[in-house]
């Protein structure tokens, strides 16, 4: 074997070798996140995290009741936005459309889904916040639910689609028009799919945080109906993070504990986010690959 | 298959007297008349005036090679046609006398039910699949006992009677297609129409089917496509032949078989092109 | 499986050429302008949004004009905006997640459209489909607690010891600044490079060009090729377009990208061609100052940066869509047997 053949070889299982060690890097970084926030977080989460309000500024104790039902209301305002929306849409879409409203509704649709969440943001403050003059869990909601809409709406009409014609003509063979076709056979073929795009499109906006820095913006109590400001998990997690630069920094400088209390929490309410996004992420993958022909999204 | 005839209620008119090989011109009630018929997908014509009648509990067959409109016109008698935005259709189709692109479709598609080539069950349980033509045209009374009925007339109660609520895609081919027989039946149709409904199935099935499609004549008038000759002239009683659009023979099968008229027909059926 | 008289198009929408009347009888013609609605709503929205962000940045784009883009000052007290720092910022912080994403995601993505075998490459991709799910503001913690005291104590010394002689590599370590903020974003990004690239890998051979890959790989490996040279000399070839979709993709991605960048970035308008140096991000300095904001021209401005971030994003997308979409139509041919 020439010394040129080896050198080949040799360099072909060095760079075979290279992208192995590039996936395992990738693959590596998903557990590296985990297991710090499992460490870190875990030994701080408590009962008081979930049960209690936060503490005055300066103060340790104190938990995230708050953000914990602040971001219950944005998602259930969101999914109330983005769900009829996406799901309604999609059927017309799939269904009942023709060629150039299709597709005007879909590059919209993909035009919405890459705008960044901070212009989201911006939109939802100029729409809802603006015109009440104050900050509010709906205009939070709203700016969740507007991403929320293209994520379901594509995925949604995919899975529509992917339902086999047989089975309509089936329907309509017995009598059934378009709508009793729609609701009684190819929406219970595609339903897989679409709770799956709901869920991820779900997991996707519980932890943005972006859009609601100046929407639902933040609260340190309670935040009865929805207008109002509220406290959120994401927004929570950036505020005690930041905080050594965000706030005076004599209060940290006089009163270390505060500022570590701050950090555990970050850490407790890191984990409990992750931990409901990729426990969302793997049901709703689970639940797809159980399904019958359905096509990737 | 006794017990699948006593559980038969007519609701159609008496069988016509079955005609002796020769004769075709029988008192024969006319369900179903297509007249005049040319149809087109967009500027291209696929039917060229077809001229056409259906006897009332007979079964009639259309055969002829791939491409010669077969499935086409058997498409516009439940006016399936519709569903492809390109299609257009000149002249009448008539069942009982009245023109059927007059009327409601949906109540159209009650009368005249189909069963596709491949079997296209829904994904339901085998009870809600008969079920289902029942519930979406707002039939009231014991559905238990009209999915019964109809899935003794489609030869498989016996086989499912217990797995009712199992779902319809644990049956073999044979017995989807059977399931989808039953669900078009369910709906006490007055014309059934198959479109190649053994294509997809092994020859057991097939033949079980074939058998069942003779006795279903009396509780429906029946056509069938197909584009195998040996069935056709196994379960017709009458046949059409058609090709490149056109109707070129149509008689009682016998005679179709043995002396056609047309020289074309003779070509098809004894193999020299298909 | 094609009935052999009707041209039947792919399963979509049925819809009938029956009277208008029986359609409404049905309910069919209610069905059908309710979902219109619907579907109807988010062309308004995306319209209303665009229009929305044009109307609200008026002042600075009257007062400023093209200016606004080549000014490098940001001074709220004297009302002097300038977007360059913060252009300079998501520039060089998405360069910088660039250089590091891409080897890496298409190295990744060749091991995982190659070599593994497919249920261990079905697995891992899960694992980067998960990566891909965890939020913004989760990168920004790990960054703000893990990665920039890393940073200052163990990487920028090193790097500035040995390769300090690059203008890149000097100044104070701080830990936040430009290279960290980049490498976090590197981080973020890579998942869409390697699920992108891993299906474009994938989906080249599986097409009538197998043979012909095939074959070319056949011929290669016959000729002596060896197996890397046969994956880079002739099947990436075949993917490279859609694999520069996939970094588009990525690039609108980090463009975008606010929560984890205004986290480590260090929040300061600078423009400097140390990485150690702390920046700002377009993203970044509207989600910090925005509620801050005196004043409308303050405020508009900040929009304004808004409306530059959605095209720049909006080019990208398109662009890349328009690559993946190439790409995938040439790999499968056109038309199906």
């Amino acid at each position: 074997m020439s010394r040129r053949l080896r050198w080949r070889k040799f360099v072909s299982h060095f760079m075979l070798t290279m992208t192995g060690l590039c996936a395992l890097v990738a693959t590596a970084v998903l557990f590296f996140i985990l297991g710090y926030l499992v460490y870190h977080g875990g030994t701080s989460i408590s009962w008081n995290f979930f049960t209690k309000l936060p503490a005055p500024v300066g103060e340790t104790g104190g938990g995230m009741a708050n953000a914990i039902v602040g971001s219950a209301k944005l998602l259930l305002l969101a999914c109330l936005l983005g769900v009829p929306i996406g799901f309604f849409g999609a059927i017309y879409l799939a269904e009942f459309s023709g060629g150039t409203i299709a597709f005007v509704v879909r590059y919209a649709a993909d035009l919405l889904n890459g705008v960044p969440s901070i212009v989201i943001g911006i939109f939802a403050y100029s729409l809802v916040v603006l015109p009440f003059k104050h900050f509010s869990t709906l205009a939070g909601g709203f700016a969740l639910g507007l991403m929320m809409i293209p994520i379901t709406l594509r995925s949604t009409e995919e899975f529509l689609r992917a339902v086999p014609r047989a089975l309509r003509e089936g329907a309509m063979a017995l009598g059934a028009s378009q709508w009793k076709t729609i609701a009684s056979v190819v929406v219970p073929a595609a339903y897989r799919g679409i709770l799956t795009a709901i869920l991820l499109a779900f997991a996707r906006v519980a932890g943005e945080t972006a859009p609601l820095l100046f929407t639902a913006f933040g609260n340190r109590f309670w935040s009865p109906g929805w207008d109002q400001p509220t406290a959120s998990l994401p927004v929570m997690i950036f505020t005690y993070a930041i905080a050594p630069y965000s706030l005076p920094v004599m209060i940290f400088t006089y009163a270390i504990a505060p500022y570590d209390d701050w950090h555990r929490q970050a850490w407790a309410a890191g984990l409990v986010l992750l931990g409901l996004i990729l426990i969302i992420n793997i049901i709703a993958r689970v639940i797809l690959s159980r399904g019958v022909a359905v096509p990737r999204t | 298959m006794a017990s699948v005839r006593s559980a038969v209620s007519v609701k159609i008119t008496p069988p016509v007297s079955v005609p002796t090989s020769r004769e075709a011109q029988a008192p024969l009630v006319m369900r179903m008349t297509v007249a005049k018929v040319n149809f087109y997908y967009g500027p291209k014509q696929v039917l060229f005036d077809i001229n056409l009648n259906i006897a009332t509990n007979k079964v009639t067959s259309l055969i002829g090679p791939s491409g010669c409109g077969k499935s086409t016109l058997l498409r516009t008698l439940n006016r399936m046609h519709e569903t492809v935005r390109s299609s257009r259709l000149e002249g009448e189709i008539l069942i009982d006398n009245q023109n059927i692109l007059a009327q409601d479709v949906t109540a159209l598609r009650r009368r005249v039910g189909m069963v596709f080539q491949r079997p296209n069950p829904f994904p339901k349980s085998i009870f809600d699949n008969v079920a289902y033509g029942l519930r979406i045209n707002g039939v009231k009374g014991s559905i238990h006992d009209a999915v019964e009925k109809s899935l003794r007339h489609a030869a498989l109660w016996e086989e499912v009677k217990d797995q009712l609520h199992k779902s319809a895609y644990e049956l073999s081919g044979g017995q989807q297609q059977r399931l989808c027989i039953a669900r078009a039946l369910a709906v006490e149709p007055e014309v059934l129409l198959l479109d190649e409904p053994c294509s997809a199935l092994d020859p057991i099935s097939t033949a079980k089917i074939e058998e069942l499609l003779v006795q279903l004549k009396d509780l429906c008038t029946i056509v069938i496509v197909t584009h195998n000759m040996q069935q056709a002239a196994r379960v017709s009683d009458f046949t059409a032949f058609l090709l490149m659009g056109q109707l070129i023979e149509f008689s009682p099968t016998p005679q179709l078989f043995t002396t056609p008229t047309d020289a074309r027909t003779e070509a098809y059926i004894t193999g020299r092109f298909g | 499986m094609v009935t052999t008289t009707t041209t039947v198009p792919s399963a979509g929408p049925i819809m009938g050429s029956r009277s208008f009347l029986s359609k409404l009888r049905d309910g069919d013609e209610i069905a059908r302008l309710v979902t219109f609605i619907f579907a109807g709503s988010v062309v308004l929205i995306t319209l209303l949004l665009v229009f929305e962000l044009w109307r609200e940045s008026y002042l600075p784009r009257h007062k400023f004009g093209f200016g606004f883009f080549v000014t490098s000052v940001w001074d709220p007290i004297f009302d002097k905006f300038g977007a360059l720092p913060f252009i300079y910022g998501t520039v060089v912080t998405a360069a910088v997640a660039l250089l590091i994403a891409v080897p890496l995601g298409i190295g990744a993505a060749i091991f995982l459209a190659e070599l593994a075998p497919a249920r261990v490459s079905d697995t891992l991709q899960f694992f980067i489909d998960l990566l891909a799910a965890v939020p913004s503001v989760i990168y920004g913690l790990l960054g703000v607690f893990i990665v920039i005291p890393m940073m200052r104590q163990y990487i920028q010394p090193a790097l500035k010891n040995s390769l300090g002689f690059l203008p890149f590599f000097q100044g104070p370590a701080y830990g936040v600044g430009f290279l960290t903020a980049g490498m976090v974003l590197a981080i973020m990004v890579i998942p869409y490079i390697i699920s992108v690239s891993r299906e474009v890998l994938i989906s080249v051979p599986r097409d009538q060009r197998e043979a012909a890959l095939a074959l070319q790989r056949e011929a290669a490996l016959a000729l002596g090729a060896t197996r890397w040279e046969s994956t880079w000399k002739v099947v990436l070839p075949f993917a490279r377009t859609g694999i520069m979709g996939s970094i588009f993709l990525a690039l609108a991605r980090a463009l975008g990208e606010t929560m984890a960048v205004t986290m480590v970035i260090g929040n300061t308008p600078t423009i400097s061609a140390s990485l150690f140096s702390p920046g700002y991000s377009i993203a970044a300095v509207i989600a910090n100052e925005f509620t801050e904001a005196t004043g409308d021209l303050y405020l508009q401005s900040l929009i304004e940066l808004g409306l530059v971030l959605f095209l720049l994003t909006f080019l990208l997308n398109g662009m890349a869509r328009l690559l993946i979409v190439v790409t995938s139509q040439r790999g499968s041919g056109m038309g199906q047997a």
